[in-house]
Formats: C-alpha cells, structure tokens, sequence
C-alpha cells in the first residue's frame, strides 16, 4: 500500500538509509552532504538520488532546510519513506519534491543503487528501470 | 482529507497564491497523519527563525511571503541567531545581522508576536484545557501536549506557518486520542534534569507518536523542559502520557545500560572550553534558582545563558542579571544554544552543557565537542 504525499515524476538511483534522518543540523544546506558521524549515509550527499529513509526525525526546521537544499540545487529528485513526518511531508510539499509512503515490505525491497522510475500518476508509481 | 468549497477553492489557487501554499502544506500535512478534515486552532508558534538555520532561501522566501501573508491568529515565534544588546561582542559579520534583521522584518510585517522564544508555554497565558494549538517548536510541542493539557502535532516549520496563515491545522490522530502502543519503564535511581533529557532522547528513539512512562516520581520544570528537549530532538513522538498505559503496551525499560549508551553516544570531551546553559531556554525560575546555587561564587570559564526577551527583562529588575554577570555569564535574550552562530569550531573545541538536545546539534550542527554535566555538577566543577 503506497500513500502519495507530494505528487511528481521522475527517475533516478536509489540511495538508500535504515537511519531517520534529522535534516536540520545533519544535512548540509549547500552541499548535501550527511555530517552525522553515526548516521549510514555519513560523508554522502543526498543530490539528484531518489533517497529512500525510514523518516525525518528533530526539529521542525527541518522542513526549511529541505526547501533550502532544493533552493540549492542539491536535493533529492523524489523521496520514499516508512513513515510519514510533518517536517519531510511539508519541506516536500514547499519544494515540490515527490515524497511517497511505503510500506516495510515494500522499504525492504529498495536497495541503492537499483534504477527506478517514480510517477505519483501512474497505477504503480514505482517501476524498475 | 475532506476540505470544504472554501478551503477547496483556496487550494486552486483562487484567493490568491499565498493561500494556495498554505494550503498545500495543510493537505500535505493532512494526508501524513491520516486526518479527515482541518479545524480551527488558536494559536501558532513558528520555528525557522534562526538565519543560521534557514540561510538565504529562507530569508529570500519569507521576505517574498511577508508582502502579502498576514496570521489570523496569535502567532509566537522561535529564538533567532543573537541578542541585538551584545551582538558586537560576538564578531558576528554584517551579513548574518542584516539577513538576521530582515527575518524578524519579514515575520513582525506579517503581524506575528517577535518573542523569540523556544519556551512560549512559560512566557505565555496557557489557553484553557484542550484547546487546539500548532507547534512547531519540537520541544514546545511535545511540552503543550504532556504538561499544558493543550493539542497539538508536532508541527514542522512549514505547517505551523500555515496554520497561522488560515488559523486552521489537520484533525489529526495525535489530536483527537491518546492511544500510546509503548510504556518505558523508568529504572533509573535519583534522576537529575539530564537523567531526563536522555529518558526523552530514548523515548524519542523508540516511540511514535505518543509513550507512556512509568516510575516517574514528581519533576521540576528544568526536568519536565529537559525531557521534552531531549525527545523533540531524537525523534517523531509528540506526547508523554504519564502511568502504566493499556495492558498490552509493549514495554521497554530505561536502565543505566540505556542511559549509558546515550551519555556515550552525546558526551564526546572530557571538559568544555566554556559552559552554555539554555537549551531549551533558561525562564525566570531556573534563573533564580541558578543565582541561589551561586551563593557568590564566580565561573572560572565562559559561561553563556540564554533566555527570552522577557525573563532577562524581569531578571534585571529583580537584581539576577547583576548577580549572574558578577559571577562572569554572559547572559543573552531572544537565542538559544540549539543552533547558535555565536559558538564556531574555529575557536571553541567543546562545550559543556546538561542539555541532551543542546549537545546533539552542538556535536552535530556546530561541529564542537561536547562535554555533559548536571547543573549542580557544573556549578562544583566550573565555579570557585
């Protein structure tokens, strides 16, 4: 069962976290790139992938740094996640960044680097490529 | 989400594109929790304040909204990145204070309160028991539903600002039930406000949208702020229930082995180059009672205290402020630790604080070391 949250397509390559992400502080504004030691995706940068995470977690501000990164140019193409959160579901929603719910045997099935098309239209909104 | 003609035809984009977003992010934020229609709310308090934390596009994209967008309700706001008393002594750039300056324009040009405080449930008149607010402050929030009998989600930054632009939120789950599927076990011995903060960091971690908690004996308010901190901060719960909860709750303990791997993973330096204290911000009482600890004694580093506009203005009436400097703080309205610019990696390598939330976005955000102490384990070590 798949909840569309913000609307959009596109098509890109997996990167994939089992860690809720907490953009602000962890999430770098002009670059993209993950800073939390202890976080999967640490070092890596979020650009142009379709980023499939568990959830946003922390401050709500959160929602302004996503809005930021595409301000910036170096956001995500589209958005997959477990659960939906306020700070991911708006950020998205201001930024026009596809965000899709899933659900864990669906989570489970992603993995990085797998090439995917992403259309909130079409009957099955994610397809491999 | 069911909307009625007017707010349908708001989301069309026919009363105008301010309208339009706002309630974009309102369907968003109702398609996320499930609700089935919007409801009147009371009151918004709006996080993204801090230009260290929105940047130019946040400034860019307030002052664009700002010549249009007006609240239909009382509207409070998050601290920003200083304290325009003593921002010189901070070696801030004219940059930061001139896009810093422009937020507050923007925000007070659509007709919002300029408290800049992460503390409104202290500094504000509580609204009567269950009355519908949003927000966005994570702390604040997870305080207004567990201590103020008030409802709300643990609102984003966007979502409260729409809710403050149609004075209408989500009728949310999390709004009209408490139903938590997890009771945490309190089984620590003679806790201390960051006792409480990591309870809230581990409760954050484990829980949804609500928890309960159990074994907890009477707080004081630094403990209850310490624990919503810490919650807010780790993750999406937006509620304590206190008690054993419904017999088939899950139920997970918070022991020393638990505490410990918190403490670890935040406490990164042995010792602080100074001491910040405020995160969530520092009210009156904890001033008071900071003051009395002193009992003349003085700091022997740096020491930083952040509050509301208002708390340090009844703290200089009443003589605190006086006794606080003396002592050596540097007291500071209207910011907070969480997210500050005033501390940078170039010249401080850590900081001691007994904020749980303060030491993850010091360690992560500013990128200094973190040293953790109780207050009065700050005030035997760091004072003579």
């Amino acid at each position: 069962m798949k909840k569309i949250l913000v609307k959009g397509k596109t098509q890109g390559i997996i990167l994939k976290s089992l860690n809720p992400i907490n953009f602000l502080g962890t999430v770098d504004k002009q670059t993209g790139v993950i800073s939390d030691k202890n976080h999967d995706l640490f070092d890596k940068s979020i650009k142009n992938c379709i980023l499939v995470f568990p959830n946003g977690v922390g401050s709500s501000v959160g929602a302004y740094t996503i809005y930021s990164i595409k301000f910036n140019n170096v956001a995500p193409l589209a958005m997959i996640c477990q659960k939906a959160d306020l700070t991911v579901a708006t950020g998205c929603a201001l930024a026009n960044i596809p965000l899709i719910i899933v659900n864990e045997n669906e989570f489970s099935s992603f993995h990085t680097g797998q090439k995917i098309l992403l259309d909130t239209e079409s009957l099955n909104p994610i397809t491999n490529i | 989400m069911e909307l009625t003609k007017e707010e349908e035809s708001a989301l069309k984009g026919e009363q105008g594109e301010i309208m339009q977003m706002a309630y974009r992010i309102l369907v968003a934020t109702g398609e996320a929790t499930d609700a089935d229609k919007l409801i009147p709310i009371e009151w918004a308090h709006l996080s993204g304040v801090n230009y260290n934390t929105i940047g130019d596009s946040g400034e860019e994209f307030l002052s664009g909204i700002s010549k249009t967008a007006r609240v239909k309700v009382k509207t409070t706001l998050n601290p920003m990145g200083f304290d325009i008393d003593n921002v010189s002594n901070y070696g801030l750039d004219d940059n930061f204070i001139s896009k810093q300056l422009s937020i507050r324009k923007s925000y007070e040009a659509m007709g919002v309160i300029p408290s800049f405080s992460c503390i409104p449930y202290e500094i504000f008149d509580i609204p009567k028991e269950g009355t519908h607010v949003s927000f966005a402050e994570s702390n604040a929030a997870i305080h207004a539903n567990s201590f103020n009998n008030l409802k709300t989600n643990k609102e984003s930054a966007f979502s409260a600002l729409a809710s403050a632009i149609t004075g209408k939120s989500p009728y949310s789950l999390l709004r009209k039930e408490d139903s938590p599927n997890i009771t945490i076990r309190m089984k620590v011995d003679n806790p201390n406000e960051m006792t409480y903060g990591m309870l809230g960091f581990f409760a954050g971690k484990v829980g949804n949208d609500s928890v309960n908690i159990s074994g907890i004996e009477e707080m004081d308010r630094r403990s209850c702020k310490a624990m919503c901190g810490g919650m807010g901060t780790s993750g999406t719960c937006a509620k304590f229930l206190f008690g054993d909860g419904e017999s088939n709750c899950e139920k997970v303990d918070f022991d020393k082995k638990e505490m410990n791997n918190i403490y670890d993973e935040l406490n990164t330096a042995e010792k602080g180059d100074l001491i910040t204290l405020g995160s969530p911000q520092l009210g009156l009482e904890e001033i008071s009672d900071l003051t009395s600890k002193l009992k003349g004694r003085s700091f022997k580093k740096r020491c930083m205290i952040f509050c509301p506009r208002i708390v340090k203005d009844q703290a200089i009436k009443i003589g605190y402020t006086n006794e606080l400097q003396r002592a050596g703080c540097e007291i500071l309205a209207d910011c907070c630790t969480c997210l500050t610019p005033l501390i940078n990696k170039n010249n401080v390598d850590s900081v001691t604080t007994n904020s749980i939330k303060g030491a993850y976005y010091l360690k992560n955000s500013n990128g200094v070391d973190v040293n953790l102490k109780s207050i009065s384990q700050i005030i035997k070590d760091e004072t003579r």
